[in-house]
């Protein structure tokens, strides 16, 4: 799950890490008020949605007078904000954060987050603040310092330092950056944060330093024990198919392709949707309706994948396991029949009870085609979505 | 032969009472060797009754102590699965297995961490297998987890793979060409987990009774490729391989709760472009995985 730029200043405020002071608003009047309770004679007006990139594409903006807060509030509230992580469509944007300006003298990269291969928590930073990280990693990986954790220690003051110095963080004021990444550390960990990110943090010229912009990704296993986390949660920013099929516990990922394809389990999913790009389609969706796939889910997952206007063929793809054929295959022809299915759809049925699921589907009378093997299955549906 | 389990093996399941675990250990009892293999499960609550006519004890340590068993499968809810993991560590079993699906990352930390300081201070390894994995099967001795059992055939075939379904696709093609398995491992779809590709594969190697091997893999993480380094080096054995999620875009979490591309190193094609290079027959096409093995015997 992601937050918006000012919900993840306000986590970082109450783990003591310094940002400027800000509003978030929804309103261009609100905004103008914010700058003037605010004070000052520089502001910036930042969107907030989901996706990062938003500077270049128009959606942060400095102001040095209050009329100019308002006409770039007007700007930016409600515009289609496209950014490289977007899409081409871009988002809208409908929350603003006012912040005070800042005396930005040099600006670094920190991030924590959790390191498959060493399965301990890695804590970098960069002295390249600003940039796209990615952009650093590939051209200077030697400009991103790494430090691992390990979360029965936590990290030490030896290692906040060994980074700060590392990254160029004046003398004066590696202590006020040693204190910013351990207060990062221990957020990311008692939020059960999958990504803790600040770009920039700034160092300004009375020395202090703080985040300047920040990003978090958190473990959707762990909301479970973090309501203040969920309250958090922007639907507005999420794909609204994917919300729709979260509800009825489907994993759900539109694509652009044509192809819906419905299968249970994570890898087989993906294994079907990498077989229809073999044979010259592409996928409309990821889906996988799991181990307990009922005739109510099934059904569930049709709809969603039909809403989806791109969508000129299904392809079924069951390895009945400990769900049986012929449940999977009655859930098939009532979500078929339910939904006036008029797209072509092929089924590919294996194991447990796969004769009597096959039956099912034949006596239906619905225009399903049959296959044996998931290569048969894609290139029927390809063939007949031509 | 075969690695990890056998038909002697003796196996603890914790989580045995909730509905999942009930219903699996009722299918692994029914399936070859199991009724001589589940000697006991595990709910302090409910010690001293009897579920499927399996004693249940208070804690593994007295569940191991009583029935001499070195293994345990886990069912337990996502928030208690990390503790039942840390408990069958702690009793000093050979083999956790974890099921359960959904364990917040920070606890599979914590509990991995807390294993390797174990087996550093001197304490006897436990070795772990998942979470969010179907189990583990030798054909015709044992099943722990929740895999279909008909469908595999006792044979030469070793299968790994993060994936259940696809696990058992690879299982399917290989019994219905005439080839069986001798054991078939799903290491499970979490970012943080036990046993990995290439632990699996150095058993593979060292088991006499394994003539190849279909390994498995998917977006996401350094473990395939890591594997595919190993082999390069010294597995004797052929090895097909594929890897799922070549359509799968960056930054999505596809399922799995480590199926996510967030560099280049970490994509279907990346991956497969590494196994090959080191020696694997590498397939683009999942359903032909038995049929290049075959041909390479």
């Amino acid at each position: 799950m992601k937050i918006h730029e000012y919900q993840a200043k306000e986590l970082l405020r109450k783990y003591g890490v310094v940002t400027p002071r800000g509003f978030h608003c929804i309103s261009v009047d609100a905004a103008v008020k914010a700058a003037e309770d605010l004070g000052g004679k520089v502001w910036v007006v930042k969107a907030q949605i989901h996706a990062g990139g938003r500077g270049k594409g128009g959606g942060v903006k400095l102001a040095r007078s209050l009329d100019e807060v308002r006409t770039n509030a007007e700007a930016i509230l409600g515009m289609q904000l496209v950014t490289h992580q977007t899409g081409p469509e871009g988002q809208k944007v409908r929350n603003l954060l006012i912040e005070e300006g800042a005396d930005i003298k040099k600006e670094y990269y920190v991030a924590v987050l959790t390191d498959r291969a060493t399965q301990k928590v890695a804590v970098m930073a960069s002295s390249e603040g600003g940039m796209d990280i990615e952009e650093v990693a590939h051209s200077t990986p030697e400009k991103i310092l790494k430090e691992f954790v390990d979360p029965l220690v936590g990290l030490t003051d030896a290692q906040a330092e060994t980074l700060a110095r590392g990254i160029g963080v004046p003398e004066a004021s590696v202590a006020f950056a040693v204190d910013a990444l351990k207060k990062l550390y221990t957020c990311y960990m008692e939020t059960d944060a999958s990504l803790a990110e600040i770009n920039p943090l700034i160092l300004e010229g009375s020395g202090t330093i703080k985040a300047l912009d920040a990003k978090f990704n958190f473990d959707s296993n762990a909301l479970y024990r973090h309501p203040e986390i969920v309250d958090m949660r922007d639907l507005d920013e999420e794909d609204a198919d994917e919300i729709e099929a979260s509800k009825f516990d489907l994993a759900y990922i539109s694509l652009d392709g044509n192809i819906g394809c419905l299968v249970n389990g994570a890898g087989l999913a993906m294994a079907t949707m990498d077989t229809i790009k073999l044979f010259g389609a592409e996928p409309a969706n990821f889906l996988d309706v799991g181990g307990g796939a009922t005739t109510e889910k099934v059904t569930e997952a049709f709809k969603i994948m039909l809403k989806n206007p791109k969508v000129k063929g299904i392809l079924v793809n069951i390895f009945g396991g400990i769900m049986r054929c012929d449940t999977i295959a009655t859930g098939v022809v009532t979500a078929a029949r339910e939904v006036h299915l008029s797209v072509p759809l092929v089924v590919r049925m294996k194991g447990t009870n796969e004769d009597i699921g096959k039956q099912i589907l034949r006596d239906s009378g619905l225009p399903i085609i049959a296959a044996d093997t998931m290569a048969e299955a894609a290139q029927k549906i390809v063939d007949a979505v031509k | 032969m075969s690695i990890l389990i056998n038909k002697d093996t003796k196996v603890i399941t914790q989580g045995i009472t909730g509905k999942t675990g009930q219903f699996h250990t009722e299918k692994c009892i029914e399936y070859a060797n199991g009724k001589n293999c589940f000697v006991a499960g595990v709910n302090p609550k409910k010690a001293g009754e009897k579920i499927l006519d399996v004693p249940i004890f208070g804690t593994v340590k007295e569940a191991a102590a009583e029935t001499g068993a070195t293994v345990s499968v886990i069912y337990v809810p996502p928030a208690g699965a990390a503790a039942a993991i840390w408990e069958a560590v702690e009793a000093d079993l050979d083999l956790a297995i974890c099921i359960t699906e959904g364990i917040p990352v920070r606890d599979m930390l914590e509990v991995r961490n807390k294993m390797k300081a174990k087996e550093a201070a001197g304490g006897k390894k436990t070795l772990l297998l998942g979470p969010n994995c179907p189990g583990l099967i030798t054909p015709d001795e044992i099943k722990i987890g929740i895999m279909p059992g008909h469908i595999h055939r006792k044979g030469r075939i070793g299968v790994v793979s993060r994936s259940g379904t696809l696990t058992y696709e690879a299982v399917a093609q290989l019994t219905e060409i005439g080839l069986g398995q001798s054991s078939a491992v799903g290491i499970g779809g979490d970012p943080i987990n036990g046993l990995k590709h290439i632990d699996v594969m150095r058993m593979f190697n060292d088991d006499p009774d394994t003539d190849a091997v279909i390994m498995i893999g998917e977006i996401g993480g350094p473990d395939e490729a890591e594997a595919a380094m190993w082999c390069k080096a010294n597995m004797k054995k052929p090895i097909v391989g594929f890897i799922a999620g070549v359509t799968a875009p960056a930054g999505k979490r596809m399922g799995h709760a480590g199926a996510l591309i967030s560099g280049g190193a970490d994509t279907a094609d990346a991956k497969l472009a590494v196994m090959e290079e080191c020696g694997f027959t590498v397939t683009r096409n999942p359903s032909e995985m038995a049929k290049l093995l075959k041909a390479m015997l």
